[in-house]
This record gives structure tokens, sequence and C-alpha cells, in this order.
């Protein structure tokens, strides 16, 4: 009776809820998404090429400018890809640290998915909510760094300095605060209808799909798959800790919101472990000044608050910088999910699985 | 009373006085938004514009005003440019039948008291249903004529979501106007001296509420123009007056349909029962009510997430109009008794 037309609709890069600058080409009929193309690109800055160019630690900094959400796994990352071709024992003390740093970092990085997930969805107070928080952990890598963002945190062999006189403190009572908030979000979200009528059922991904197109991270595991590195290949000291790995059933963007706050919690248990836990001593092994590694390939991943983050490093062995740098930014790979969550659904859907797939454009572009 | 004091000079002064009031409570409801929400998430809202803030909506009327006029080159020039006055005019003549006190002199205006309300028409709800009808279209039409696409996304939206909503408002209402038995504003109001229709509506009373939301394109109901998804929605392409215009014809939607609450559920200028020893003026009673209603849309939008567009019209048309009709069912029932 009447004639149907599909029409192309263009979302991003500048558009309020592509979390940066992703453009996804829309085919809609009606408001039905029947076919949809990820731009990328829009953030290439050729990390990879440039980490040829620098020596190891100035190529720290790039690593920084991934995922500048998460910062510090980026950082953790790298060095302990250069570690593990350099074969350097860093002690404990940092160890620590270092997962105490990282899992505080998770939070960050989950309060803010939290916050503009809820805010594309249209639920604004918890994005609010969930930045006053990530301003505490903010606040802590401040006081550490100096950086609040792009911290550079780590270096090779161990820390940068040596725990800040206060820095304790400041965690404790993100502690004492925190579990509180969190119930907060989950008052405003977790039983609210129109959040579960937003969510469930939405941008569904079998496990068997999932582990295919290779997604990782809170998007895996949503899917009912218990895939976690930090537990099957153990790096630092996460083994020491008394911890769980997060996992839901539902395949669905509710499943991997409650993965998400579940992970918050384990990543505080773990928080509060590692400053009990804290050992005293050197906060960095004896390195060299001038950073030379021997000649070799190397491959190294950890978990990233979005997912599994790899670098596969290969050294010369003559010069003081990477032959070659390679990222495998779990935001990228995840984002292939993007398609096959999204057929069939509306537009208001497509907002809500860029949000749960937790994408940041620095990383995906790099 | 001469010819000219009743039939010019009265309504005219009436008409300045409801005009000025209203979009003095508009442009403070700007305001009052975001402060109240501000507070509610944990900032302070607009602070820099005189003392606390209270001349930002000043300030953004006069940005506003100067803003260039962007139009589309491929915009249809003339529905654009009608659109914003269609949405604005329904909007303001509504308030044509709200009354907002039970007499008034106008401060020593009239010689006796005369019912204070514009026009004491026979079939006021009626007119005022029948009139933010046509509000629609200026929210269909701009979203259409702005010939982008995700204006017309919003306008599609809008049409459907507020074509389908204003079923199930206006059936809420049929139970008011049975017991009243009677379309007058004035009547409604004044056949609840005894008890209130929120007590025996109250089926009626909610639906309403959840209908008026979604009549006036509120959070949860947002769609026409959810942010996150459609940029804008309908006014997407709009810029400086007529873009303001959209906007004081969503606040002063607002106020509108929160009169009408007032009006039909919770006794229009009456007192609350019990504090009537207060002795305040009919128009504070009417105010305060019509607050309580504005104060709840805030708290709505800072509370909830948005629904999406066709679960929003899944519950209009399998919830909330089956329970309209159950609803005038069972007041026809017990009004026959």
């Amino acid at each position: 009776m009447f004639k149907r037309e599909i029409v192309e609709l263009n979302m991003g890069p500048q558009h309020p809820s592509t979390h940066g600058v992703l453009r996804l080409k829309l085919k809609l009929d009606g408001e039905t998404v029947v076919d949809l193309e990820p731009e990328i690109g829009y953030l290439h800055r050729g990390v990879e090429k440039l980490a040829e160019n620098f020596n190891y630690l100035q190529a720290l900094n790039l690593t920084d400018r991934l995922d500048y959400i998460a910062a510090v796994s980026n950082n953790l990352g790298y060095i302990e890809t250069l570690e593990k071709l350099g074969g350097v024992e860093v002690p404990k003390k940092a160890q620590y640290f270092r997962v105490l740093l990282t899992e505080l970092n998770r939070i960050a990085s989950h309060l803010l998915w939290l916050a503009t997930h809820a805010l594309d969805i249209g639920a604004m107070t918890v994005f609010l909510y969930a930045f006053r928080e990530r301003e505490m952990i903010l606040d802590m890598f401040e006081m550490y760094t100096g950086g609040r963002l792009l911290t550079t945190t780590f270096r090779y062999g161990g820390l940068k300095e040596d725990i800040p006189e206060g820095f304790d403190k400041k965690v404790k009572e993100f502690i004492k605060i925190f579990p509180s908030r969190m119930e907060d979000y989950e008052d405003l979200l977790t039983e609210n209808r129109i959040w579960k009528k937003r969510t469930v059922g939405v941008g569904v991904i079998s496990a068997e799909d999932a582990i295919n197109l290779g997604l990782s991270g809170p998007v895996l595991r949503g899917s009912g798959v218990p895939y976690d590195i930090r537990k099957v290949e153990p790096y630092e000291v996460y083994d020491e800790f008394d911890w769980e790995i997060a996992v839901e059933n539902g395949c669905d963007t509710y499943a991997r919101y409650k993965v998400r706050m579940k992970e918050m919690r384990q990543s505080l248990r773990i928080v509060e472990q590692a400053l009990e836990g804290m050992p005293e001593g050197e906060f960095r092994a004896k390195v060299p000044k001038t950073l030379k590694l021997p000649k070799g390939e190397v491959y190294h991943s950890i978990e990233a608050p979005k997912g599994e983050l790899g670098y596969y490093l290969i050294s010369d062995g003559k010069g003081t910088g990477p032959y070659r740098l390679k990222v495998r930014g779990p935001s990228f790979v995840n984002l292939q999910g993007l398609k096959p969550m999204c057929k069939g659904h509306m537009v208001a859907d497509v907002v809500a699985i860029i949000g749960t797939l937790d994408v940041v454009l620095g990383e995906i572009d790099r | 009373m001469d010819f000219t004091t009743t039939y010019v000079l009265l309504p005219t002064a009436k008409i300045i006085a409801v005009f000025i009031v209203v979009l003095l409570t508009v442009l403070f409801l700007t305001y009052a938004e975001r402060k109240v929400i501000a507070f509610m998430q944990v900032r302070l809202g607009p602070m820099r514009v005189g003392p606390w803030g209270l001349l930002q909506p000043i300030a953004d009327g006069i940005k506003l005003f100067l803003k260039e006029d962007i139009i589309p080159l491929k915009a249809d020039r003339f529905v654009y440019w009608i659109a914003p006055t269609i949405s604005i005019v329904p909007a303001l003549l509504s308030f044509l039948v709200v009354p907002w006190g039970s007499e008034t002199t106008l401060f020593g205006l009239a010689k006796q008291p005369v019912p204070a309300v514009i026009s004491d028409l026979n079939i006021g709800l009626l007119y005022i249903l029948a009139i933010s009808s046509i509000g629609i279209y200026g929210i269909l039409l701009g979203g259409w004529a702005s010939n982008s696409k995700y204006p017309l996304l919003g306008g599609l939206r809008s049409a459907a979501q507020m074509v389908s909503y204003e079923v199930p408002l206006t059936l809420a209402l049929v139970g008011p106007v049975m017991m009243a038995n009677t379309l007058s504003t004035r009547g409604i109001v004044e056949a609840q001296k005894g008890m209130w229709f929120v007590v025996p509506q109250i089926l009626a009373f909610l639906v309403y509420i959840a209908c008026a939301v979604a009549e006036t394109n509120r959070a949860p109901y947002d769609l026409p123009e959810a942010e996150t998804e459609l940029v804008a929605g309908f006014h997407t392409e709009y810029s400086g007056m007529k873009f303001a215009f959209f906007y004081l014809a969503e606040y002063a939607n607002m106020i509108v349909v929160s009169s009408i609450a007032t009006i039909c559920f919770l006794g229009g200028w009456l007192p609350v029962p019990g504090l009537s020893f207060l002795h305040l003026p009919s128009f504070v009673w009417f105010a305060l009510k019509v607050g309580v209603f504005l104060f709840g849309y805030l708290w709505i939008r800072a509370t909830y997430p948005r629904y999406r567009y066709d679960q929003l019209m899944a519950i209009g048309w399998k919830f909330f109009i089956p329970v309209t009709l159950i609803n005038i069912f069972i007041t026809a029932f017990f009004l026959l008794k």
C-alpha cells in the first residue's frame, strides 16, 4: 500500500552518545535498524608508528593516550611487556601498589562507563553521582603521579617513586564511602522498571558468537564465559588475593551492567587487600639508567577494564626503543560486536548498545 | 458596570495579568528546573548571573534574542517559520479558561468581585483539550520542515506519542467531568467543595499524571527530543527566538497540564482540607498546588531513565486506555446508583 523506504542516517562523529568520534552509518526502516556500519579512524594518531621513534620510556607516554579512561592499565600492560622481555624481577611492594592503582583505575573506568551508559538511557542523576566518586580516584592519581587522566604511572622494574605519605588515608576513605555509594546507583537503576525494559533482552550476543568475534572483558563475561586474565594467567600478585570473577548468563545489556557492577565490588575487595597487605621494601628493582632490551619478540596481555589488552613488542637488541609495537585494544575488537547486537533493534537501543560495549575511541583508532 | 468596563477593560486587564504571570512563571520554571535538579545531583546549578544565578533566565532570554537565526537551506521556509508559532500560541491560549482563584477585583479595578478567570466558557475543559491538540502540529511541522533526518525522526515520534497519549489523557478527564456534571472549569472546581475528585478518581488521577508527562514531552517520556539519541529531536535545526518559542511552549504546556490536574483533581483554588484556617487568598492555594505538580515533573526527570519509543506506545494503548475506560465504567456505575 505504502512505499517503504530505507533511510540512511549518519550517526556521529559528532553525536552526543557515540562516546567520542565514532561514526555509524545506520540504515533505518522507520526506527528499526536494518544494517549498520561503524566508521573509525577519526582519532588516528599513529601511536604504533610513533612508538618506533621513541625510546622505551617515552613510548610509555603514548600508552596513556590509548584508552585515556584507563591510562594506568595501559601503562601496566606496556611496562609488564618490557619486563617480560627484559626478565627483571619486580619488588613485592611495587607489585602490590601496581595492583592497587590498576584496580582503582578499573573502578574509575567502570564509573565513567556507568555514568555515560546511564545518561545515554536517560538517567541523568547517576551520571553526576558516578562522576563524584570517580573524582576521588582521580585525586589519588593526581596525588601520586601529578596527572589525573594521563598518569604515566609505572616504570621499568617498579614504580616511579615511593608511595606518598597520606595516600593510604585517601584510599581508606574511599573504601569506606564507596560501598554505600554503589548502593545508591543500584537503588536508582538495578530494579528500576524502565531501566530493565531498556536493557533486558537488548543487544543479545551468545557466548559462542562472543568468543568467535574475539570479544573480551565484561562483554564476554556478560555472556556467561568466566574468562578473566587476572585469574586465567595471573600477572603481578593477583593470585595472592581473594576475589571472584564476575559472570552473568543473561548475554544482554542488563547482564553486562550487572557484571560491571559486580566487578567494581570485586575491585574494591582487591584494593582493600592490597592496601592491608602492602609489604615494606624497595619500590624499584636495580635497573640501568638507559634501558636496552635484548633482541627478541614478546606478547603480553592483561585484563584492562574494557577487556584483553595486549602488547606485541619486537626489540632488535640494538636501539633503545621498540623496533615494533603492536597494540591489541579491547575496544577495537569489542566494537565488532556492535553490528550483530544492533540488528533489528531500534535507534534508542543502538545508543544503549554502544554504551554497554564501553568503547573508547582513543584505543580504537590508536 | 458599564459596557466598556465589562467587555473591554476587565478582560484586557485579566489577559495582561495572566500573560505576565505565565511568562514569568515559565522563565523562572527554567531556573527552578536547573536549581532543583542541580541540588538533587549534588551540584549548584546556575550561580554566576545575579545572586544565586537568579537572573539566569533573563540572561538566557537576551542571549536567544541576539542569536543568529539560521534556517537550513533545504527547509520549507514558510512551515519552518510558522511551526514555533503554532507551538506556542495554543499553549498560551489554554490559559483563557484556567481559573486561578475564586473571585477577584483585580486590585480594585472592578467595583464588584468578578470570577478570576479570563473567560468562564461552559465547555472550558473541552476547549483546553482541543486547543492543546493544535500545539502538536507545531512540533510535527517543525520536525518535518527542517528537512533533516534527526528532526524528522523526532517529529515522527512526537506525532505518534502525543496523538496516542491524548486519548487516555482525555478519557482520564472524563471521570471528573461526569462527577461534576459540567465542562466549565469553574464548575468542576466548585463541585469539589465537599471532596476533592482525587479521592474517588484516584485511578484517573494517576493515569492523568503519567499521560500529562508524555503529552508535554518531559522525561521519562521525552522521546521527541531525546538528547542522547536524536541530538535535540524536532528542534535540532532551530536557533534563536524560534528555538525559544518551542522552549517556552514546552514549559507553558507543563503549567497548563499541571493547572488542569489541579482543577480536575485537587480542587483548584479551594484550600487544603484542614488548613482553611490559614485564610490564604485563593490564588495562593492554586499556585501552591500547581507548584507541587511542577516540582514533581522535575523530580521525575532527575530519577528515571527514558522509555523506548515502542514501549511507550505499548503502555499508552495497552495499559492506560483500558484503565481509563474501566474507570469511566466504575464512575458511571456509582453515579447511576
